[in-house]
């Protein structure tokens, strides 16, 4: 299958330009043109509308449309803030991560005309604690786009301010949950909120608050210099433009990869990222879309990449991050290292998740060790029915995505490392 | 001691956040303080809540939820191998346990010289790079057999130098 081509990067446009982290590159290639546009000849009504129009869908894991979440934010409560959700822990992601090292300016540019968008003067940049080299240079960035009149006060004249604040947490997954975010970003610990009220009516000190992800908000200045259309022109009908897509694992060419929305996992891993990496090992799972997803196999490599189709084979595209493991995996030991990753960042707000994880580290662990009983694989199938829709927030039940992925496709792997024990 | 010694430092951090909001600042502040006094003791503890207004039950709750914040001694160098799915499938356990060899410590410890913590962490979002490492939370990519000797060196000496140092990572480079 040849390999489809896209002429241009939308948000990784650091593989089309050099240096672009830089700003005198960025603005040499029209960097904050659309800032000064925006601000100075169009209304927020008309960017909401064309980020509609350009179906422009959250690329932090659920894929809300953004323009309908901008939508949702009541014109007469004030102040308002948009907070830019740079966390990324979701284990496989790591394309949020390029984008803040090597095209700062695109995302800064982007807030500037989202915030104005929805009628926030402050925004800040929640980022995951780990990215401490990113959150300077963030504020490096900041401090010489402020210098320039490209942030801050009375923005070209248009009588407009716009502040960017940069918000390091300090090493919780949950605080990825917009809500649980915002409480740590109010310096507290991070446990979700009940919704509703969703952050659009009370987020933010009990204010109307956006969260959009690094990734949503830098396609933002492509779609005001381009139009709709143009970020139409890549992608599916229901699922527009590209996405920026994290692979690892047991393939040759690891990375991040822009593609256009609706590519087949099979292209994906073997003409974009060379496919496996051993001759020898063949593919044996994925995880599709950050760990909490339901893996896939070799049966599912036809399936086309977008939030749709991916959600209607039970899984989801997630944060766009692929992990493709070989035949050296054992089963036991993929779903118990997952497992052990949602007990570690379980907030411990919720009984059924707290337990939970914990019971389900227990069994993986004892099967692991050698240790597994007669019935362990219908206990943890049990638990995890037992977890299921009954958690407080997604965290709690995407750790159950594993137990229930292990069991549907490698049951017999499973009663085998349970047999040998006996 | 905290405020009056890097007060302008504390004043530009709580100027980000509303007059009336300034419990946002206690992330930030207290990375400063852990890095003033090597570890979030009860003194530091103290004096962040006592800088924001909070009770110290509060401050206290917050330094025990976050993985980045130490509330026992840790070396000058906080080593943060992640062994996560898929790194643990791609050399980090092979990683581990050459650290582990290297430094006479097991994961979760801390040298005898206090230099070097040694800790497995989640995923650090460059999986693309494994075996990978956090050194005060600055990268170490690829770190495979051949490269761990030189790391470590490197790092001891720039300590023994009296390179400075952030266990927060506030001075974390590329
Ligand atoms: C447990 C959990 C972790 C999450 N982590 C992240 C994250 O790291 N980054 C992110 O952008 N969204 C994350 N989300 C999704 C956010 O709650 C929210 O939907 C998103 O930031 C909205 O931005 P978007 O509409 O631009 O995607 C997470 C959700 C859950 C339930
Ligand atoms: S499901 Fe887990 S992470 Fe979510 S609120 Fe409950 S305990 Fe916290
Ligand atoms: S799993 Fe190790 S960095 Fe992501």
């Amino acid at each position: 299958m040849p390999k489809t081509e896209i002429k241009e990067h939308i948000v990784m446009r650091n593989r089309d330009i050099e240096n672009i982290r830089d700003l005198d590159v960025y603005l040499a290639n029209g960097g904050y043109a659309m800032a000064k546009q925006a601000l100075t000849s169009m209304t927020p009504a008309a960017i909401i509308d064309e980020v509609k129009k350009s179906g422009l869908r959250g690329r932090g894991g659920a894929g809300f449309p953004t323009g309908v979440k901008w939508s949702f934010v009541p014109k007469e409560l004030n102040p308002k803030y948009l907070v830019v959700n740079a966390d990324e822990s979701e284990p496989g992601t790591f394309n949020n991560h390029e984008i803040i090292d090597e095209n700062p300016h695109q995302l800064l540019e982007g807030i500037v005309i989202s915030a104005f968008a929805i009628g926030a003067n402050v925004a800040y940049i929640y980022i995951r604690g780990e990215f401490a080299y990113g959150a300077r240079f963030l504020e490096q960035k900041i401090a010489e786009a402020r210098e320039r009149g490209l942030i801050g006060k009375n923005l070209f004249g248009s009588g407009y301010d716009v502040e960017i604040y940069v918000h390091r947490g300090a090493g919780a997954y949950i605080c990825g949950e917009e809500t649980a975010l915002l409480e740590s970003l109010e310096g507290k610990i991070g446990q979700p909120r009940l919704k509703p009220p969703f952050p659009a009516v009370a987020g933010l000190y009990a204010k109307p608050t956006v969260v959009n992800n690094v990734e949503t908000l830098t396609n933002v200045p492509r779609i005001i210099e381009k139009g709709a259309d143009w970020f139409r022109s890549f992608g599916t009908e229901k699922s527009p433009g590209t996405k920026a897509v994290s692979i690892s694992g047991h393939v040759k060419n690891p990375g991040n990869y822009e593609i256009p929305l609706g590519i087949t996992i099979r292209e994906f891993i073997f003409d974009w990222a060379g496919g496996m990496r051993d001759p020898n090992l063949p593919l044996k799972f994925i995880i599709p879309g950050g760990a909490s997803s339901n893996w896939l196999t070799e049966e599912h490599l036809d399936l086309p990449m977008t939030w749709d189709d991916m959600a209607a084979a039970g899984t989801m595209l997630g944060s766009g991050a692929m992990v493709v493991l070989d035949t050296s995996v054992p089963v036991v030991r993929a779903a118990l290292k997952v497992d052990e990753f949602f007990k570690h960042e379980s907030c411990g707000k919720c009984s059924p998740c707290r337990e939970g994880t914990h019971f389900l580290v227990k069994v993986w662990e004892r099967i692991d060790e050698g240790h597994g009983r007669v019935g362990d694989i219908e206990l943890l199938a049990d638990v995890g029915k037992q977890m299921l829709g009954k958690c407080f927030c997604p965290l709690g039940d995407s750790s159950v995505s594993a137990v229930n992925s292990a069991i549907k496709f490698f049951r017999p792997e499973l009663d085998a490392a349970i047999d040998a024990q006996h | 001691m905290l405020y009056e010694q890097h007060k302008a430092e504390i004043d530009g951090i709580l100027a980000r956040y509303p007059v009336d909001r300034k419990r946002s600042a206690l992330l930030p502040l207290l990375y400063l303080a852990q890095d003033v006094y090597g570890r979030l003791n009860r003194d530091s503890i103290r004096e962040v809540a006592e800088i924001l207004d909070l009770p110290y039950t509060d401050v206290f709750e917050v330094v025990g939820f976050y993985t980045l914040f130490y509330n026992e001694d840790v070396g000058k160098i906080v080593l943060d191998v992640c062994d996560d799915v898929p790194c643990c499938f791609c050399g980090a356990e092979e990683l581990v346990a050459d650290l582990e060899n290297r430094l006479g410590i097991k994961a979760g410890e801390t040298t005898k010289d206090k230099v070097f913590t040694l800790r497995r962490v989640k995923c650090i979002a460059a999986c693309d790079q494994a075996p990978v490492l956090q050194a005060n939370l600055e990268f170490h990519n690829r770190v495979l057999p051949d490269k761990v000797e030189a790391m470590l060196t490197k790092l001891r000496n720039d300590v023994e130098a009296g390179k400075p140092v952030s266990i927060s990572g506030r001075l974390a480079e590329r």
